[in-house]
């Protein structure tokens, strides 16, 4: 009788919502299988661990206090008074590195297995652009402990904003909300992490998700040529439910390294910031931003009649617009694609932030 | 396979994800649940009840991580300050018999407004508000 | 508003008026224009006084024969015996000073004819301190003035110009040491490196314009100025009659008077401690200073082990800033039995060091059970991780389960 009654409501939920055509489209969706498949998890555990920041965020929000003179309580309390709030704080600081990481590896992985052809070019700028919002995300976040690591790190990154030609100076006030890192620029941050790049980011990602759907998972060159010559067509397992099983499976052991990180090295806290004492010595950003930052330490303050620092930037805006560009300068006049040379830009890039970043952190 | 298995692979595979999101939610209800004290002691602080504290003493309490000697000069005449001497940051004390503030470690004298009579100090004590609510004493940072 | 008015006009009177001292040696060589250069900076400048008032003559006058006659008061340089006396016409005289200083003293004359130095002078020795040697002339500056020599920063290296002149202090059978053992001490760290300007430097003990050595009977009293309790301690203890049965000073025996280096346990020691410069080991002094060693030795000890408990137990992410609280009250107590062992009572700096134990082992305690919620929470990411790996294992199984009914209809079909 109860199992009638529910069916009966889901009948009636299943019609006013029209799932009949959603139901339909998925039982159709299949997903390539091959040697390459298990790469194509990183999007998804992105989008997961994404998803997990939204939910710790959000109860973050219950107790946190944008302002500097309760912030860094207000964190503290999180830790020790709440229940279970060194978990969930815990958590939110390890999963963004997670997520940026995963990040990091999804975009590798299109790279070396060249999704980014014709015709996902949009998905791969769309992409780029996700990038480098969740950059921005871990960069404002940092702040908000507003703890003496956080505090000096932010003053060092919006020195560097400064260094952009032309609107550097103008991009670096943005950012402070003023001429120094003080109360404004935290308040600012807070809202450019909770509402402002949110809000970016949903609707870049649902486009991103949409164009994903659209043109399906990309299946890679090498793969391809391999069952064209061998007369066979590349096998496909359908989404629901292997695929799904198969994607829940790795948000599973994405979990367990969260809940290990979590619960066995939880974050510190730190000292609270005071603007007017001296930086510690050794300060630096994140690991994610720390092969720029080792990389800017080693150009020379001049280089002929330009500051070390601004050709820095400019080198590196150059590099990130080139490489948003990879599907353009990757595809020939007759619509084959430079595998080598994407390849090798890629293993280059890699191993160049692999390297600095090591640099940084030891040096 | 034959259903028996299937059937113990499902109960397994339920069985994990309940267990496994039992796991995350409870956690998750318990932190949504406010915690006795309703936020951090940054700007106050309940140090005892009236009866705690006898007419022309003093004592030290926590505000925060600070301390802050607490003096109840009258029935109704109470006095607060922060309790880190100025000088060397020793705690300071409470002299009923000279009615002042002392400072053991080298000899510096405070007045009962904070401010400093003789010896090393360089600055006043950072004086504090003190409120009665239903017998209890609260400490509080002036505004 | 007004007194500053009245200021400015009476500095541009100054200035208006005719100073044909400063005019003339202003525009002469060497030593002949150093005063009159310098005197920009001097405080009496300030206060509208001239050349001729400490050295007499007519400032008005153009003419050097007239302006320099000794007819109109002129005394030239004053010799070194006569200083003291000529700044004592302003300086002693209570209605003139208190025209610019209401709070000012005037006793510095008196005081300065008890010191050494001012006794030595009117014995007709030249080669003391007088007024000049420590503020300067021609530029005299406020004591408060950090350029003045008399600065409590700068009061050692101004002493120091004679004092730690061997040479000097040989011919007065004095040593030439004490600046440089000064400088080694805690006092002058407290005023150079951390700028804490209530620090004793020498004027502080010494007296400034009655500078005298205190009396061996008065060090304590000196000392106690500021170690209230370690003097009220040392003088109910069996140390204060001996010592001055023996005319030892308390305080300098132990600690030093110019080098006064930071204490530590290590002076109750008898083997290369201060304690033992004078008692055996085996005697009862001994006996005592190695019972309040070993105390004050066993707290520290105490205290390190819950520092180190309860830093653990934080950087495991366990909130233990209220033991951390009750630690630092230890600390005190360590602080407390080591003043109280000027009384050299085992039993007095026995409260101290118990109550302290007390504390620390209440923080150990917290620490103990803040490192077991630690442990609680590993139980409960170990029940998480388990449930997470069941989950993974059942999904695992169902991908397998239904990979093999994929390929058995396809077997089937082949067979």
């Amino acid at each position: 009788m109860a199992l009638a009654t529910i069916t009966r409501i889901r009948l009636w939920f299943e019609d006013r919502l029209g799932l009949d055509a959603v139901k339909e489209f998925l039982a159709h969706k299949s997903v390539p299988r091959h040697s390459a498949t298990m790469w194509y998890y990183f999007g998804g555990i992105t989008l997961f661990l994404f998803g997990i920041q939204v939910a710790t965020g959000i109860l973050l929000l219950l107790y946190y206090r944008p302002s500097p003179n309760e912030a860094y309580e207000s964190v503290q309390f999180i830790m020790t008074q709440v229940d279970f709030g060194w978990l969930i704080r815990s958590v939110h600081s390890w999963a963004a590195n997670l997520m940026i990481l995963a990040a990091f590896i999804h975009m590798f992985s299109v790279v070396f297995l060249h999704a980014y052809r014709a015709p996902r070019e949009l998905t791969w700028l769309t992409g780029i652009v996700l990038l480098g919002l969740a950059l921005g995300f871990g960069f404002s976040g940092y702040l908000l402990p507003w703890n003496t690591i956080s505090f000096f790190a932010t003053k060092v990154g919006t020195d560097i904003a400064a260094d952009v030609p032309l609107i550097g100076p103008a991009l670096a006030r943005f950012l402070r909300g003023g001429t120094d890192v003080s109360g404004g620029t935290l308040t600012r941050f807070f809202g450019f992490h909770v509402a402002v790049l949110p809000g970016i980011t949903t609707l870049v990602l649902l486009l991103h998700l949409a164009l994903v759907q659209k043109w399906n998972i990309s299946i890679p060159p090498k793969v391809e040529e391999e069952y064209r010559r061998q007369g066979r067509e590349v096998p496909r397992i359908p989404f629901v439910p292997d695929f799904i099983l198969r994607e829940l499976m790795a948000w599973y052991i994405t979990l367990a390294i969260l809940g290990v990180l979590a619960a066995l090295f939880p974050w510190e806290l730190g000292e609270k910031a005071d603007p007017f004492a001296p930086a510690p010595a050794g300060i630096r950003p994140e690991w994610y931003f720390l092969a720029p930052f080792y990389t800017l330490k080693l150009i020379p303050s001049r280089v002929w009649f330009v500051e070390g620092e601004v050709l820095g930037v400019v080198c590196f805006g150059l590099l990130a617009a080139t490489w948003a560009c990879l599907p353009f300068w990757a595809s020939r006049k007759d619509g084959t694609i430079r595998t080598r040379l994407v390849t090798g830009a890629g293993v280059l890039l890699a191993s160049y932030l692999a390297v600095f970043s090591a640099l940084g952190y030891w040096r | 396979m034959d259903s028996s298995r299937r059937g113990i692979v499902y109960w397994l595979l339920g069985g994990g994800l309940i267990s496994s999101l039992a796991s995350f939610l409870y956690p998750v209800f318990r932190y949504m649940r406010p915690p006795e004290v309703a936020e951090a002691a940054v700007s106050e602080a309940e140090v005892g009840t009236v009866n705690e504290f006898p007419v022309n003493s003093g004592k030290i309490v926590r505000f925060g991580n600070k301390p802050v000697l607490l003096i109840r000069l009258g029935e109704q005449d109470w006095r607060a300050f922060s309790g880190t001497c100025t000088h060397l940051d020793c705690t300071v004390q409470y002299q009923p018999e000279r009615q002042r503030i002392w400072c053991a470690c080298h000899n510096g004298v405070y007045d009962l407004n904070g401010r400093v009579i003789s010896g090393p100090p360089p600055r006043p004590l950072e004086p504090f508000e003190v409120h009665l609510r239903d017998g209890e004493v609260i400490v509080t940072r002036r505004a | 508003m007004r007194p500053t008015i009245t200021l400015l006009l009476l500095a541009a009177a100054a200035a208006w008026a005719q100073d044909t001292c400063v005019d003339c040696h202003a525009s002469l060589e060497g030593n002949l224009q150093a005063p009159a250069k310098a005197y920009a900076d001097d405080i009496h400048r300030e206060r509208g006084f001239g050349c001729a008032d400490c050295h007499g003559g007519d400032p008005t006058a153009m003419d050097p024969e007239e302006s320099m006659s000794p007819a109109k008061g002129f005394r030239g340089a004053i010799r070194r015996t006569e200083i003291p006396n000529l700044c004592a016409r302003c300086h002693s005289d209570p209605d003139l000073m208190h025209r610019y200083v209401p709070q000012q003293r005037v006793d510095q004359l008196a005081q300065y004819r008890t010191s050494v130095h001012g006794k030595r002078l009117a014995a007709g020795d030249e080669n003391v301190a007088t007024c000049v040697d420590c503020h300067s002339v021609h530029d005299i500056r406020q004591v408060k003035d950090p350029l003045s020599p008399v600065h409590p920063l700068r009061i050692v290296v101004t002493c120091a110009r004679c004092h730690a002149d061997e040479k000097l202090m040989a011919k007065y059978n004095l040593w030439a040491t004490q600046p440089e053992d000064y400088k080694a001490s805690v006092h002058w760290k407290a005023l150079a490196e951390r700028g804490d300007l209530s620090a004793p430097s020498c004027a502080s003990c010494h007296g400034n314009h009655g500078a005298t050595p205190p009396q061996v009977s008065s060090v304590a009293a000196v000392c106690g100025l500021c170690h209230v309790l370690q003097e009220q301690f040392f003088d109910k203890s069996p140390h204060y009659e001996a010592f001055t049965e023996l005319g030892l000073s308390g305080c300098v025996v132990c600690h030093g008077n110019h080098r006064i280096e930071h204490p530590t346990d290590k002076m109750l020691e008898i083997e290369g401690g201060t304690c033992g410069k004078c008692h055996e080991a085996d005697s009862q002094a001994g006996k005592i200073a190695a019972e309040i060693r070993g105390m004050l030795v066993r707290l520290a000890g105490e205290l390190e082990r819950s520092r180190e408990i309860l830093d653990e137990a934080r950087h495991a992410g366990i909130e233990v800033s209220e033991a951390e609280i009750q630690l630092a009250q230890a600390r005190d107590n360590l602080l407390k039995a080591r003043v109280t062992v000027h009384s050299f009572d085992v039993a007095a700096v026995g409260r101290d060091i118990e109550e302290g134990l007390q504390i620390a082992a209440a923080a150990y305690q917290a620490g103990v059970e803040a490192l077991k919620e630690r442990d609680r929470r590993r139980l409960g990411l170990i029940f998480s991780l388990v449930a997470i790996a069941v989950t993974i294992i059942g999904l695992w199984l169902a991908i397998r389960s239904r990979e093999q009914r994929a390929a058995a209809p396809a077997e089937t079909a082949r067979e």
